[in-house]
């Protein structure tokens, strides 16, 4: 170390936690009080899936891609009424149940990757743990529900290639 | 900087060895004291097993398995892009630079190769994951010692730093960004500048932590001359990252060998300690903290424009072959060996984490210290339990 | 004894003394929990503490009080139950004997020994013998491990301690702790006695060993070598839970009061003011407020030498076993030695 003069490590330990006091009665504490005031999240966190239910087609890419298999999807084909007027009716999948267990999920964002028709998006939202592990099962409403908490992406950095 | 020469180094070995087995020709009455596998020391699940002598150790032994998560099994039944999800959870700390080496050898095998721009990012962010594994470290070193105050402030600057992450990837802890054949996604707006605020609150940070504990003659005095290992017995178990370093061997991955990574790009500096005790082990990594804020804040000003993916097909396929890469992790050498068969996954995958290799030397250096030196030499090898047990 | 506005019933007194004893144990280990454990701490890591219970969370420690009532008593099965249930009550049973002889005021007193020093000396390692006994009866190696690292720490700087208050015994000639009290507030310098002398002045380098050694007497960090709870998961604590756990909770913060309530009658004054600013002579002419202001006064005085100790506990690291012997005996015990024999020649020279 270079040779200065040389305060004692145990007193400019001292003056260090005590600088740390004055900093939080001068300049508020690091943490926050959590029921009363929130961080908000970064855009980009993955809080929450929600599911766009009229984009999901039951192909169930997303269900085959989730690595511990947590997304549960039923569905069956039907008639659908023609485009245009005097065509012939459409068969197309119609999507019964789609559940994601957060129970089981890791949050790795596989299946909103995967998904080819935009049914799928994180929201930052965090707060929906349950007393009961049974209720983590988010059924297509509620994860419908969360559509409403999903932010528009964010900007991308300079110099970053446009899609 | 006070050095220790060989000629102490093997002096203390040798009185220590002495102690040990005069304890053991007095045949006095021993102990046997399981640390762990649930015990403050070892935050995880690790088991040391230690033949006490009065507080004197004369046999320890670790055993690691408590947590053991069968990765190189699972990674055989997932897709590629699934596995990187997994690896992110082998060293919980510093996520994201596991998953670097394993889509490094993807993409060797599948002959690609990531865009600077994502080059950039990626060596970015396995700094700033190394910045967030070693601040823990710093703290946590102080609370192993008895130190309570530097682990809050741990939390408090890392915390900046996960938000980073959290900010660009959307994963604090698991990020899971990596791609193969680039990242998920480019920066979002706002991202370089605020990471070059943060970078100088942790440079803050490194002097605070050096002004409250590596300054602490009390804690001096607990570290120098405690677990010393020399050079060739450290690389003869097989250590690797700051633990080598610290015992004077100049050998870093990031600048030994030649890796679609930007490191090359930027100047910084190799520590080394020449006394390999605890104190070195400590002191080295404080300095790897603050070098690698400095490799952030080179990188940061020179991100190369464009994409941030290559040409992949949508459906991955890696073609048959091997592959072994290897990358300074913040832990220290961190590789896979990937066996493909041509499948949506791998055949087989060898993980070599680094703290299994560190941790492997604890009963050659635990031999003939006392209780209190065992946590020091624990906290200052620095393992993260997943990391040991995979 | 000055004679009171309205007379105090003997039994009157007397339950004053034992009702004033509870409170001068309880009040300030609540405080001390509660201003610095809770706050101070809090606030040197950048955080608010317990903010819920209370305005500012001050009704916590009650809470605390409440939860640790409300568990189980456990008694491990191969403890000798009878010694392992009694542990506590001694180390805290050790704090109100300890708080018998501090004045906190001319006639606020417990009981007024002649030899008040030598008795808080000699009660102040009984609970060494708590602390032994709930280490050796949990059948914990841990726990035995810190029992016995408790017990060669408090004897190791027993020593330190009692030596360092000999130099303040030499100067104030007189073991009573009143009699140093009014030493120190009489004190004259070149024949002025406007100011007194506290004895930390004079006595610096006994007040010094003296705080280091209650920080270790107290098991406080940098001195926690018998809890340090990342390796021995808090030592002779480790099996204890509930109220046993509590007593032994408050039993650590009480004694630090009442250390410090010592610490301050020795060193800094006590409850007394310069006795000249009154005219007052002797202890029997200070008139009765200063029995009132006399607590307030201690109370100050103790919070000071405990937000000092709690402060370097929340700094430093501990010392292992055998640096912490090795200061005591090769660092501390000399030089207090030595602070003995100077103040000896310069009481002769003067």
């Amino acid at each position: 170390m270079p040779a200065k003069p040389k305060v004692p490590g145990l007193i400019k330990g001292l003056g260090v936690t005590m600088g740390t006091m004055f900093r939080t009665v001068k300049d508020g504490a690091n943490t926050v009080q959590y029921p009363h005031e929130k961080e908000t999240p970064p855009i980009r966190a993955r809080g929450v899936i929600a599911l766009r239910e009229d984009n999901c087609t039951a192909c169930m890419l997303c269900a085959r891609s989730c690595p511990d298999w947590c997304i549960y999807i039923e569905g069956h084909k039907q008639l659908a009424p023609p485009r245009r007027a005097g065509g012939k009716p459409r068969q197309v999948n119609h999507l019964d149940r789609f559940d994601i267990d957060y129970a089981l999920c890791m949050y790795c964002g596989i299946c909103v990757e995967v998904c080819p028709f935009d049914a799928l998006f994180w929201s930052p939202e965090y707060e929906y743990s349950e007393p009961r592990i049974a209720d983590l099962l988010h059924d297509k409403t509620k994860l419908g529900e969360w559509m409403e908490t999903v932010p528009e992406a964010p900007e991308l950095e300079a110099g970053a290639a446009k899609k | 900087m006070t050095m220790l020469n060989e000629r102490q180094q093997l002096s203390y070995i040798a009185a220590q060895a002495a102690d040990a087995r005069l304890n053991v020709e007095l045949e006095t009455e021993g102990m046997t004291l399981n640390i762990g596998p649930q015990h403050p020391a070892t935050h995880g699940t690790l088991r040391i097993i230690a033949r006490l002598d009065g507080e004197q150790v004369i046999w320890a032994e670790p055993v690691a398995g408590y947590m053991h998560r069968g990765y190189e099994k699972l990674t055989e039944v997932r897709t590629f892009p699934q596995v990187t999800t997994l690896i992110n959870r082998i060293d919980w700390l510093g996520s994201f630079a596991n998953e670097v080496p394993f889509i490094l050898a993807a993409e060797q095998l599948m002959d690609i190769e990531a865009p600077p721009r994502a080059q950039y990012i990626r060596t970015i962010m396995f700094e700033l994951s190394r910045i967030a594994n070693v601040s823990l470290f710093l703290g946590d070193l102080g609370v192993q010692l008895g130190a309570i105050t530097p682990v809050f402030m741990a939390f408090r600057d890392r915390e900046y730093v996960l938000n980073l992450i959290e900010g660009a990837t959307g994963g604090r802890f698991h990020p899971n960004f990596d791609r193969i054949g680039g990242l998920k996604d480019d920066l979002p707006k706002g991202w370089i500048d605020e990471t070059k605020q943060v970078m100088k609150k942790l440079r803050q940070f490194c002097d605070e932590i050096e002004d409250l504990l590596f300054g602490n003659e009390i804690f001096q005095s607990r570290t120098r001359g405690v677990g010393i290992i020399p050079a060739d017995i450290a690389k003869s178990y097989g250590m690797s990252g700051a633990n080598l370093r610290a015992s004077g061997v100049d050998w870093d991955l990031r600048r030994d060998q030649s890796l679609p990574m930007a490191w090359d790009k930027a100047d910084f500096k190799v520590w080394t300690h020449p006394d390999g005790d605890s104190w070195a082990r400590c002191w080295v990594r404080l300095q790897e903290t603050r070098e690698a804020t400095k490799i952030v804040d080179q990188l940061v000003d020179s991100i190369p424009s464009g994409p941030v993916m290559a040409k992949v097909p949508r459906i991955i396929k890696v073609p048959e072959g091997e592959a072994w890469v290897s990358t300074e992790n913040p832990l220290g050498e961190m590789g896979y060996y990937v066996v493909s068969k041509g499948d949506l996954g791998p055949f087989r995958v060898k993980i070599r984490s680094a703290s299994f290799n560190n941790i492997s030397i604890t009963p050659w250096v635990l031999k003939g210290v006392y209780v209190p030196d065992i946590i020091t030499i624990l906290a200052s090898l620095y393992f993260i339990l997943g990391d040991i047990d995979r | 004894m000055s004679t009171l506005a309205f007379e105090i019933p003997y039994w009157g007194q007397s339950l004053l003394r034992v009702l004033g004893g509870i409170v001068a144990v309880l009040l300030p280990a609540g405080t001390i929990v509660y201003v610095f454990l809770f706050k101070m701490m809090s606030f040197m890591q950048s955080r608010l503490g317990p903010m819920e219970a209370g305005p500012y969370g001050s009704m916590q420690l009650l809470a605390e009080v409440g939860k640790w009532m409300q568990k189980e008593d456990l008694i491990p099965e191969n403890a000798d139950a009878k010694i392992y249930k009694i542990a506590p009550v001694i180390v805290l049973l050790s704090t109100f004997l300890l708080v018998v002889v501090v004045p906190f005021g001319p006639d606020a007193w417990f009981t007024n020994f002649q030899a008040g020093v030598f008795y808080a000396l000699a009660i102040g390692s009984v609970s060494v013998i708590g602390i032994l006994v709930a280490g050796w009866s949990s059948a914990n190696k841990y726990s035995l491990l810190g029992g016995l690292r408790a017990a060669g720490q408090l004897i190791a700087y027993e020593l330190p301690m009692v030596l360092a208050v000999v130099g303040v015994v030499i100067q104030a000639g007189s073991m009573n702790l009143q009699q140093i009290v009014v030493a120190q507030n009489t004190f004259e310098i070149f024949g002025w006695n406007g100011l007194g002398m506290p004895f930390v002045v004079t006595q610096f380098v006994g007040f010094l060993i003296f705080m280091i050694a209650v920080q270790a007497e107290l098991t406080q960090a940098p001195f926690d070598m018998p809890i340090a709870e990342s390796e021995l998961v808090s030592g002779y604590m480790t099996e204890y839970s509930g109220f046993r756990f509590l007593i032994f909770f408050i039993g650590e913060f009480a004694t630090a009061g009442v250390f410090a309530f010592i610490a301050s009658v020795l060193f800094l004054g006590g409850w007394g003011i310069p006795f000249s600013w009154f005219g007052w002579e002797t202890v029997d002419d200070v008139d009765d407020w200063m029995n009132i202001a006399g607590p307030g006064i201690m109370f100050a005085k103790m919070m000071l030498l405990v937000g000092i100790i709690m402060w370097v506990r929340f700094s430093y690291p501990r010392f292992r076993e055998d640096q912490l012997q090795r200061f005591a005996w090769k660092v501390l015990i000399p030089i207090s030695l030595l602070n003995i024999a100077v103040t000896a020649i310069l009481k002769v020279a003067f």
